[in-house]
């Protein structure tokens, strides 16, 4: 087989500078193991970190296809607001069957993510500037539609959705994983995956090998903002209300997953699983800083160099390899 | 001091790979010195060892009679060494004269110390630079509105100003006109005049020729010989930049020339198509000709479903087709090999096979979902069936030289199976060998019974590969000419025929 050498040469190459992620993320958990062998190592805080990373790993699944694509997008934490008002409001005790509150969320989100993508595709607006304006008008939206308050008295089985186990693993776990396994799908396996690589990668030659760019934008958009209505009622039913000003930062949170996961800001590059390590990163120092007793303002420090640190890594690695 | 500089013994690895070996380089002062080879013989290291880029691990540099070192473009500069490069980076956005004097800013005197920038006198000291060179481009023009051959003659007036004793060119006429050659080729001379000394880096014979008074060949990282220009002809050079005997550069294939396959109706685009109709047979090789600025891209484009506001009729095989996107296009058996591979042909960031097989990937694909072994097998196929020279088919094609990277494009289109293929510029900036295999696949397909289309600005490139010529002005065909009535001087009238026929 000609150019064996080179496949292998290149798969190491990549994989260094993948483990360098991985590495920081195997040192930060032995780190926090040493400090804290008996609060940290429980099975049931490792359970916790899980629960904790999931919500911002699912925005940051969505929000992946959206950088990947050579966007951004800041509008999911408020559309995940106003999808947990909208579901708690449906989900009051014995009005409404689970699936009415879950698949309003999904439409909400669906819609926020419409029309972030006709505004990008078709309005040719920057998709900072309209995601910036969907999600200040959407935040507005969600305290009108709750009336300024979050909405309580949510039915129990709404309350299970985020709260309930699968063989010992908590739902919430469960959901990221589908998800997480859903976008590696779609972006390693599918027609539309490798289209979205392609518009992040030089949308011209995108356009001229004849993809449709603005459908796949529409449907980046979309889904991203379907994701960000499915965290956002799993936010109220782990809140066990829907709360206008719920999940505000999130986006950043979100972001700050995917940037940590190695993926390139300016598109086309990226691989899932630095997503999925970004997203368990932040959840593992969080919970590691609360057990060691940081503050939670010193914590926003300490994330902050790390995403800095990150990028920096990401940035030496490359300029190494080429 | 017989040489402003020699470079003697130059060595340089990559990974263990050698790609100089022993490679001398004495340039005389006041003279063109061209150095010619194929892509991947080693020139633009060579250049690069020289700008302080890389650093040799053997040789030496000597400059005016003194062992120098360089340890950077900076450094190359202060040592009155600067370099064109093939790939221009100007700032788009910024004015000309900004451009020129980027990272060397006049400051306002008195006030230097703050650093405010002393616009009028750059523009001034810019508007005197064009007037010496008699070129006619506004000191205040932002970049962006400018041709690609204004920018690169702003480019050149850089480096002269630069002040500069040593000025490489690499491949400085690969976007530019004919006309626009002449300008560049009195500064040239000029510059001889003034005991500036130019490495000349191209690919085209003619102007080697026409330009160099020494040339310097390198092949496989080696040097291959180094003489005086009229100690040249056309063959020797070919066969020593090919390590072969060419007997023709133009190959061209004897193919039937069958029904019509393509009718073009009163195609209109602004005032850069003008009512262009014309009719493409099966097995034909019809080539557009002009100059930069002609329309020629822009008409294609405007087939293709790349223009938005073009109005016109387009027929393939007797059936009219409305094209608003190229996805139409592309469903009509049209393939558009682009004048630009790196902005509207290639995704940098992906491999080859992604490459190739991106327009083609919902035939390898059911329900959506990638069939990989397949692609994998096509994309190997596709590889090996153009000779793409790649470590695999998952190495990222921004590592692969020029004309295996048009390769990369040409099997994207091939896989599409196309009957109909413009090729635009499809021989810019690659080497003489890649040259001669796309000529080949030219002949293949043409002879396959597709029909092809050829833009180029290279006069001899589009006489010795087309069966028919359209040479078009200002938008408009101005000239047809069959295959025994090509001559340059038809062409050119043609080309600059505004008054005449065109208006």
């Amino acid at each position: 087989m000609k150019g064996e050498s080179g496949i292998k040469k290149g798969k190491l190459g990549e994989n260094i500078r993948e483990l360098g992620i991985l590495i920081a993320f195997i040192v930060i958990i032995a780190f926090l193991m040493a400090l804290s062998p008996d609060a940290f190592a429980r099975p049931s805080n490792l359970i916790n970190i899980v629960k904790q990373a999931s919500i911002n790993g699912i925005l940051a699944c969505g929000m992946m296809l959206v950088i990947i694509s050579g966007g951004i997008d800041l509008s999911v934490g408020s559309t995940a607001a106003l999808a947990g008002v909208m579901a708690a409001h449906f989900s009051h005790p014995g009005e409404y069957p689970l699936f009415v509150p879950i698949v309003i969320a999904l439409i909400i989100g669906a819609a926020v993510g419409v029309v972030n993508g006709i505004g990008v595709a078709y309005g040719e607006i920057p998709p900072f500037i309209i995601t910036l304006g969907t999600m200040t008008a959407v935040r507005g939206v969600s305290l009108i539609a709750s009336g300024g308050a979050p909405v309580f008295n949510v039915s129990k089985p709404f309350e299970y959705v985020a709260s309930g186990f699968l063989f010992g693993i908590p739902l919430l776990a469960v959901y990221f994983l589908i998800i997480v396994l859903i976008s590696a799908f779609i972006l390693t396996r599918t027609v539309f995956g490798r289209r979205v690589y392609t518009i992040g990668g030089n949308e011209t030659a995108a356009k001229v090998s004849g993809i449709n760019v603005r459908k796949m934008k529409i449907m980046v958009y979309t889904y991203a903002g379907m994701l960000a209505g499915f965290a956002g009622m799993l936010l109220a039913s782990r809140t066990v209300s829907g709360s206008p000003t719920a999940g505000s930062g999130y986006e950043l949170d979100a972001i700050a997953a995917v940037i940590i996961g190695g993926i390139s800001m300016a598109g086309g590059a990226g691989k899932w699983y630095g997503t999925v390590i970004g997203a368990l990163m932040i959840a593992v120092i969080g919970n590691g800083l609360d057990i060691l007793g940081v503050s939670s303002h010193y914590q926003l420090i300490i994330k902050g160099a790390i995403i800095v640190f990150a990028v920096l890594i990401d940035i030496k690695s490359k300029s190494r390899n080429v | 001091m017989q040489y402003v500089l020699e470079m003697t013994g130059i060595d340089k690895s990559f990974s263990g790979v050698k790609v100089l070996d022993q490679v001398d380089l004495r340039v005389k002062p006041g003279e063109v010195h061209a150095l010619m080879g194929e892509n991947g013989a080693g020139k633009s290291t060579l250049m690069k060892i020289l700008m302080g880029i890389y650093k040799a691990d053997a040789g030496h540099i000597v400059l005016n009679g003194h062992e120098t070192h360089i340890s950077g473009p900076r450094d190359a500069i202060a040592q009155k060494i600067s370099m064109i490069h093939q790939e221009l980076n100007p700032v788009l956005d910024m004015e000309v004269s900004e451009n020129i004097f980027i990272g060397r800013e006049i400051r306002k005197k008195g006030l230097g110390k703050v650093g405010l920038v002393d616009r009028a006198a750059m523009r001034a000291e810019t508007a005197s630079l064009f007037d010496a060179m008699g070129i006619d481009i506004k000191p205040e023009e932002i970049v962006r509105r400018l041709s690609v051959a204004q920018i690169q003659l702003v480019e050149i007036v850089k480096a002269i100003s630069l002040s500069a004793g040593i000025i490489i060119m690499d491949e400085p006429t690969s976007a530019i006109t004919d006309r626009e050659v002449e300008v560049l080729f009195r500064q040239i001379r000029q510059l001889k005049e003034q005991g500036v000394a130019i490495i000349y880096i191209s690919h085209k014979i003619d102007e080697i020729f026409q330009i160099a008074d020494s040339i310097t060949v390198l092949r496989d990282g080696r040097l291959v010989g180094t003489d005086e220009r009229r100690n040249f002809d056309r063959n020797r050079l070919i066969t020593m930049m090919v390590g072969r005997e060419i007997s023709e550069v133009y190959p061209k294939g004897e193919a039937t020339i069958g029904e019509p396959i393509m009718e073009v109706r009163n195609m209109n685009r602004g005032r850069r198509v003008r009512d262009v109709s014309f009719i493409l047979r099966e097995g034909e090789v019809l080539g557009i000709a002009g100059l930069v600025g002609a329309g020629r891209s822009e008409l294609m484009e405007s087939i293709f479903g790349m223009a938005p506001g073009s109005r016109g009729e387009v027929a393939v095989k007797g059936r009219n087709i409305r094209i608003r996107h190229p996805k139409d296009a592309i469903r009509t058996k049209i393939a558009m090999i682009t004048e630009d591979r790196k902005r509207t042909g290639l995704n940098l960031k992906a491999s080859v096979e992604h490459n190739i097989t991106i327009v083609s990937i919902d035939k390898l694909a059911k329900f959506g979902f990638i069939d990989q072994s397949r692609e994998g097998k096509v994309s190997e196929d596709y590889i090996g069936r153009l000779g793409i020279r790649t470590n695999s088919r998952k190495t990222m094609v921004q590592t692969l030289s020029g004309g295996n990277q048009q390769k990369v494009v040409l099997a994207k289109w091939l896989l599409t199976e196309p009957d109909i293929i413009i090729f635009d510029e499809p021989t810019r900036g690659i080497d003489v060998g890649a040259k001669r295999d796309i000529y080949l696949l030219i002949g293949e397909l043409a002879r396959q019974g597709k029909g092809i289309i050829v833009i180029s600005s290279e006069m001899p490139e589009v006489m010795g590969i087309s069966d028919r010529i359209l040479v078009m002005c200002e938008g408009r065909i101005t000239g047809e000419l069959m295959r025994s009535e090509f001559t340059q001087e038809a062409i050119m009238g043609f080309a600059s025929a505004m008054g005449g026929a065109g208006a």
